[in-house]
């Protein structure tokens, strides 16, 4: 059973979340078997009152949802050890498993814990590896993905993305009133969920700087598009854009200095670099075509934008600082939204194939193309910070919801919130100011 | 029907006349145009600045156009199909008989494609309308355009016939 989900929908509920608005389900729609046989022990607690997080339940979802592990049940298990003394190797090799990870919580003062925990091969008898944290209550779930981390990483020998965030708009119309849209800010397990702009006009395109403290995005709330950055630390925002015409696709250098984005201001959508101390701004596309778009290339030498100049919508990439431009894409008549992985070899992006909208991925290299979806109406894919997931936005049953799929498109989820549409997910960069480990 | 469209649209020119800007004329709907009760009393004085030798027919047939707030366009496009540009004439005539009117043409995309590409499309739908005016003889500081990309659907549903219905440009009288 555990080791043949493929196919099976299983769905992970995780209801010890602050609030009702968190709950969320995770729906795995597409999984694999090849994945790594990983038993995970629920954590020991010593203290009088369990703390509200529940870190081993945090660390199976998230393995679980990477598609790289299959997580044992725990019904199964022979024995639960929490102290590397009570480890009994036997007892994990039984169940063909080929990692185990124990650990334990304790309260060292009120609100203060202390977690442990200890990775291990099961069939060398060998600790991977072991950290201890001492933090405060807060930080529970944040240490629980810090741990996905770095058992993703002795794993597979990929660094996790876990530890990251995704941004998102949602829309949703209450009967009878206006529709609310909210752009918010979810841990990548879509938990925590904090509202950084409410508007009764739509917002869309938010795009985090590379250092994960800001995010740039597009508000209608002047009854047009403008392109706003807001930090997401004290919530102060800055207008950015107010150009006559369109003011919309902000994307941020990877030196954070620049916000390429695109203009009308000239009479038609072009793409532009604005310094940001400075709100200079550099013209960087001439053509009486459609072109918007703009991505960075992770070397800040190049932007892969798209145009229409060829009559439909296709791919182009030119360099950071403009001039001629090289068509990437020709197959369909629809590539739009390009959006690079963190090594730059590769990029994901809309394309329309046998009538539907679907997520495709290039190698840069060769310019071979991947589809990765069967739905038909997929947008705004973005990779995760270690290029392994996409998260991207579709339709499900009239509704827009979020989903993810692994760069090789074996393994999709569906992030399923409570209500209202669900779109324009961005993918956080690491953060690595959330480190607290000994 | 066609007599409630004439004076729909005999309305709406009144409205326009007397500075009726914003929210009501952006939503000209049946149920909101019968129940505005001044279209009963008010004379259709646009109708005469347009001029007084049309035929009772062509007036009817001016009155139906202009009734008409919404082109419509195929998808990916932004090209002024003959429906679509017998309604623009319509409006571009009542704009040049009545120069104290202004006009914003807000343009809108299905929500197939991608949300940007989708803003920069409907915005040179609006401008393809834009120019159509302009060439008729609308004064351009008379037309502001804007768009709203895929992003003001007036229909809900994932098929043809609802995505024909957002891809438009809407004619709102300022």
């Amino acid at each position: 059973m555990h080791l043949s989900f493929r196919w099976i929908a299983v769905t992970v509920m995780l209801l010890w979340s602050f609030s009702a608005r968190a709950v969320l389900t995770i729906e795995i729609t597409r999984g694999v078997e090849t994945g790594t046989p990983i038993a995970i022990v629920p954590f020991g607690w010593d203290g009088p009152v369990k703390p509200g997080q529940n870190v081993s339940d945090i660390v199976e979802a998230d393995l679980a949802r990477s598609g790289r592990f299959a997580v044992q049940p725990r019904k199964d298990f022979i024995s639960t050890p929490h102290e590397d003394k009570d480890v009994v190797f036997k007892d994990w090799r039984i169940l063909k498993s080929e990692a185990l990870v124990i650990g334990s919580i304790r309260l060292t003062a009120p609100g203060k814990y202390q977690v442990q925990f200890r990775l291990y091969d099961v069939f060398k008898e060998t600790q991977l590896a072991g950290f201890r944290y001492n933090i405060t209550s807060d930080l529970l779930r944040s240490v629980a993905h810090q741990i996905s981390d770095i058992i993703y990483e002795k794993i597979t020998g990929e660094p996790g993305a876990f530890s990251t965030r995704i941004a998102y708009v949602t829309r949703e119309e209450p009967t009878r009133t206006q529709p609310v849209y909210k752009l918010q800010v979810a841990d990548s397990d879509g938990y925590n969920a904090q509202t950084v702009v409410r508007s009764a006009e739509p917002l869309m395109s938010p795009a985090w700087s590379p250092d994960g403290n800001r995010l740039a995005y597009v508000s209608f709330e002047d009854k047009r598009s403008k392109v706003y950055v807001q930090n997401l630390t004290d919530g102060h925002r800055e207008l950015l854009a107010e150009f006559s015409g369109i003011n919309s696709a902000p994307a941020w250098s990877p030196d954070g200095t620049r916000l390429a984005l695109t203009l009308s201001r000239d009479g038609n959508a072009e793409i532009y670099v604005m310094l940001l101390n400075s709100r200079a701004l550099k013209r960087l596309t001439f053509d009486p075509a459609i072109d918007t778009e703009p991505s960075w290339s992770p070397d800040g030498r190049g932007i892969i934008f798209t145009s229409d100049r060829a009559g439909s919508p296709q791919l182009y990439r030119m360099d950071a600082s403009g001039g001629s431009a090289e068509r990437l894409t020709f197959d369909g008549d629809y590539n739009a939204r390009a959006s690079y992985a963190a090594d730059g070899k590769s990029i994901t992006f809309v394309s329309r194939t046998q009538g539907g909208f679907h997520i495709a991925v290039m190698r840069l290299d060769n310019k071979t193309t991947q589809i990765l979806t069967d739905t038909s109406l997929d947008e705004s894919p973005s990779f995760a910070p270690n290029g392994r997931m996409i998260i991207y936005a579709t339709e499900v049953r009239g509704r827009g919801v979020l989903a993810s799929v692994s760069a090789d498109g074996r393994v999709r989820q569906l992030f399923k919130f409570e209500e209202g549409d669900v779109r324009e997910p961005a993918w956080s960069p690491y953060n690595r100011k959330l480190q607290y480990k000994e | 029907m066609k007599n409630r469209k004439f004076l729909a649209a005999s309305l709406l020119i009144v409205l326009a006349l007397a500075g009726c800007a914003g929210e009501k004329a952006t939503k000209p709907t049946a149920g909101e145009e019968k129940g505005a009760t001044p279209a009963e009393t008010a004379p259709a004085t646009g109708e005469s600045a347009a001029g007084a030798s049309l035929s009772d027919r062509e007036k009817q047939r001016r009155a139906e156009l202009l009734a008409q707030r919404r082109v419509h366009f195929a998808f990916d496009s932004s090209s002024i199909d003959d429906e679509a540009r017998a309604i623009i004439e319509a409006h571009a005539a009542n704009l040049v008989a009545n120069p104290q009117i202004k006009v914003s043409l807000e343009g809108n995309c299905d929500e197939r494609g991608t949300r940007e590409y989708n803003l920069a499309l409907g915005e040179r739908r609006a401008q393809a309308v834009e120019k159509m005016m302009k060439v008729l003889g609308v004064a351009g500081n008379r037309i502001k355009t804007v768009s709203y990309g895929e992003e003001k659907p007036l229909c809900q549903e994932h098929n043809e016939s609802c995505w024909r219905q957002n891809r438009r440009a809407e004619i709102v009288y300022q």
